[in-house]
């Protein structure tokens, strides 16, 4: 669509803008100030300069968590965006049984993250979850509180629960916007499972993919709650991602500076993906 | 008038901001005398105007910052001159 | 093939439920039951736990705080966004592409960053422990994902229906309520729905803004957790009674939700 060039539309935008400026950015300053200085409480501060930076950049344990983020960020992308796609592919495209289908798949996502994150460990405790009991039954030892495997297998079975059905559903929208008469017209030339669903269902599906390769890189980069409420980013710190150690620098130990310090190096990496992922979509819809 | 104290201000922090603040001024007025952002097919590959621009040395000097924090224990004011010199670039063929 | 076309989803359907029945196993077990060992349904079935949430002020009134601040923020969220979204769906004005990428940023942003500020500033302020302080916060991420949904509904209303309007003789504001809000009425409850939704599910901040009075019930569940000792059947009833707005609200959406995910673009 055409649009005209008007600049009175920022009065329609405006008090949006002030709203979330007002949320954004004033607690955004005030953690950038946070950051180059030292506090004792009682709003005493002491400019320390980028101490605080530096002290993040080279301490092992940013580092092993940042790590830990990225890897849990890449497995459940590699596990439910291809599951989810596979899912959307076998559902019916119509009938009385896909309203149900979906208004089951999407339940997961309108529970509260802390009720996933008990539902979890319910279903993992080892002496009587559904999970935990099953597996030691099944002859394999499994306690994931004690083994670092075995919480990171949780957590990641748990955002895979919580989460796929989001890329499901997406990818089922794409897929409906297909004319039947595509199909007529594959079935007619002969062609294969395969080439249909490389020539046709995936370049559908392509900007839904995007939409859900964003949203799900974002929440699980700034995933904190569930995994907090299951394992409390333990055992040791086998499960302590980026949030969970924010909080942890913060409220635990009342170390602001760092803490703040910390909030803005994981913003700016948030702002940086985000960045890419935006113009690659951007550039999707010019095409 | 509410207190601020709790924001914890710095002059250091405040110029910061300022500088940011006058940066979009700058461009605003810019915008306004010669409409259009000068959009233009880069090196990247992207097609960026003037904000992108902008938008991109900023994004960019932070992170060289930060790599200067990071990797070295020079004074930061070398990031400093880095960024400048990765902005002058970002503006002139990004 | 026809039975595999079936397996897939059903398959994945009963993973999805599995979690949900242990908890609801859970809920109607007593506390003696629940420690005493593994059992796959509850052997003496009570409902001791659902009655002790809808008695207890403590518990009923985490429910009243958390129903009335995403309420708030759902009315708030969706009639500052309406505008907006219309602006950048119909306009191109100074700055456009940037002010929406920088509005996107919000929704990415990771709310642990936020969370001590956030504290300062409602408290600042004097609206730290309402239910207006947790809408407002939730309003970070719950606009910019409203402008961003609606845009895209908007988008698919052809421009020829507000030109037309205006050479009738409308005004901008009986336009926007008279025709065209109606046009893009489905659009309007699914960006409802998904406020209500991500307002519903975030605890982080939700946590940090309240203390006593409008503390929500998804916070009274980790103290009791943590506290009362380890009051499984509590806990369980607790979050399936969290459970069912959801899914009373998803059950009116059910065949635009899809398309809300989608940002109304496909």
């Amino acid at each position: 669509m055409t649009k005209t060039w008007n600049n009175r539309a920022w009065f329609l935008v405006l008090p949006v803008l002030l709203l979330v400026a007002f949320n954004a950015i004033i607690p955004l300053m005030t953690v950038v100030n946070y950051s180059v200085q030292e506090t004792f409480g009682n709003n005493l501060f002491f400019l320390e300069g980028t101490k605080w930076y530096q002290d993040v950049l080279t301490s092992s344990r940013f580092h092993a968590s940042l790590l830990r983020q990225f890897t849990f960020t890449f497995i459940i992308l590699a596990i439910e965006i291809p599951l989810g796609v596979a899912i959307a592919l076998t559902m019916p495209r119509s009938g009385p049984w896909v309203s149900v289908c979906l208004v089951l798949m999407a339940l997961p996502l309108l529970i509260p993250w802390n009720v996933v994150g008990a539902m979890w460990n319910i279903m993992a405790l080892p002496d009587i979850g559904l999970l935990g009991y099953g597996l030691n039954k099944l002859g394999i030892p499994y306690n994931f509180t004690r083994q670092p495997f075995a919480a990171w297998f949780t957590v990641v079975l748990m955002d895979v629960w919580h989460w796929t059905s989001l890329v499901v559903l997406l990818a089922y929208a794409g897929l409906r916007s297909i004319p039947e008469a595509y199909y007529q017209a594959a079935k007619i030339d002969g062609a294969s499972r395969w080439s249909v669903f490389r020539y046709i269902q995936l370049p559908k599906m392509n900007r839904v993919l995007t939409i859900a390769v964003l949203l799900r890189f974002m929440d699980s980069f700034m995933i904190y709650t569930e995994p907090f409420v299951l394992t409390g980013g333990g055992p040791g710190n086998a499960t302590t991602f980026l949030s969970i150690d924010l909080v942890k620098a913060a409220l635990g130990e009342f170390n602001l500076g760092i803490a703040a310090a910390m909030s803005i190096i994981y913003f700016l990496i948030t702002l940086l993906v985000s960045w890419i992922f935006y113009t690659l979509m951007m550039r999707g819809d010019e095409q | 008038m509410l207190d601020l104290t709790w924001m914890a201000w710095t002059w250091q922090t405040a110029t910061f901001f300022i500088v940011i603040l006058a940066l979009l001024c700058a461009m605003t007025a810019w915008e306004w005398a010669s409409p259009g952002g000068g959009p233009r097919h880069g090196i990247l590959g992207l097609d960026t105007t003037r904000g992108d621009r902008l938008f991109i040395s900023l994004l960019g000097s932070a992170f060289i910052h930060l790599g200067w924090l990071g990797m070295t224990d020079l004074p930061l004011w070398g990031g400093t001159i880095l960024s400048l010199v990765y902005a002058f670039a970002v503006f002139r063929w990004v | 093939m026809r039975l595999t076309k079936w397996l897939v989803p059903t398959l994945y359907i009963v993973f999805l439920l599995l979690p949900i029945y242990w908890l609801v196993n859970m809920s109607f077990k007593t506390t003696n039951e629940i420690l005493g060992g593994f059992s796959p349904w509850p052997k003496n079935f009570t409902t001791d736990s659902y009655v002790e949430i809808l008695t207890n002020p403590v518990w009923y009134n985490g429910y009243i705080s958390s129903i009335s601040y995403v309420l708030i923020n759902t009315v708030i969220s969706v009639s500052f966004a309406l505008p907006a979204a219309y602006a950048f769906s119909r306009y191109r004005f100074l700055g456009d592409k940037h002010l929406f990428f920088w509005l996107l940023t919000n929704r990415m942003a990771p709310p642990a960053v936020f969370a001590l500020p956030f504290y300062q500033l409602y408290s600042a302020i004097g609206l730290f422990d309402t239910p207006w302080a947790v809408a407002l916060a939730h309003c970070l991420f719950n606009i910019p994902l409203a402008v961003w949904i609606l845009e895209g509904f908007m988008s698919g209303v052809p421009k020829e229906i507000d030109e037309t309007a205006y050479i009738d003789g409308y005004s901008f504001p009986r336009f926007f309520v008279k025709i065209f809000m109606p046009l893009i009425a489905s659009g309007i409850g699914v960006t409802a729905f998904f406020c209500f939704m991500f307002s519903w599910v975030e605890l982080l901040l939700a946590k940090t803004l309240t203390s006593v009075a409008a503390k929500p019930i998804a916070a009274v569940m980790t103290r009791t957790a943590s506290t009362s000792g380890y009051e499984l059947g509590l806990l369980a009833a607790a979050g399936v009674l969290t459970i069912i707005p959801g899914a009373i609200v998803i059950w009116f959406v059910r065949n635009y939700i899809a398309k809300g995910f989608a940002l109304g673009r496909v």
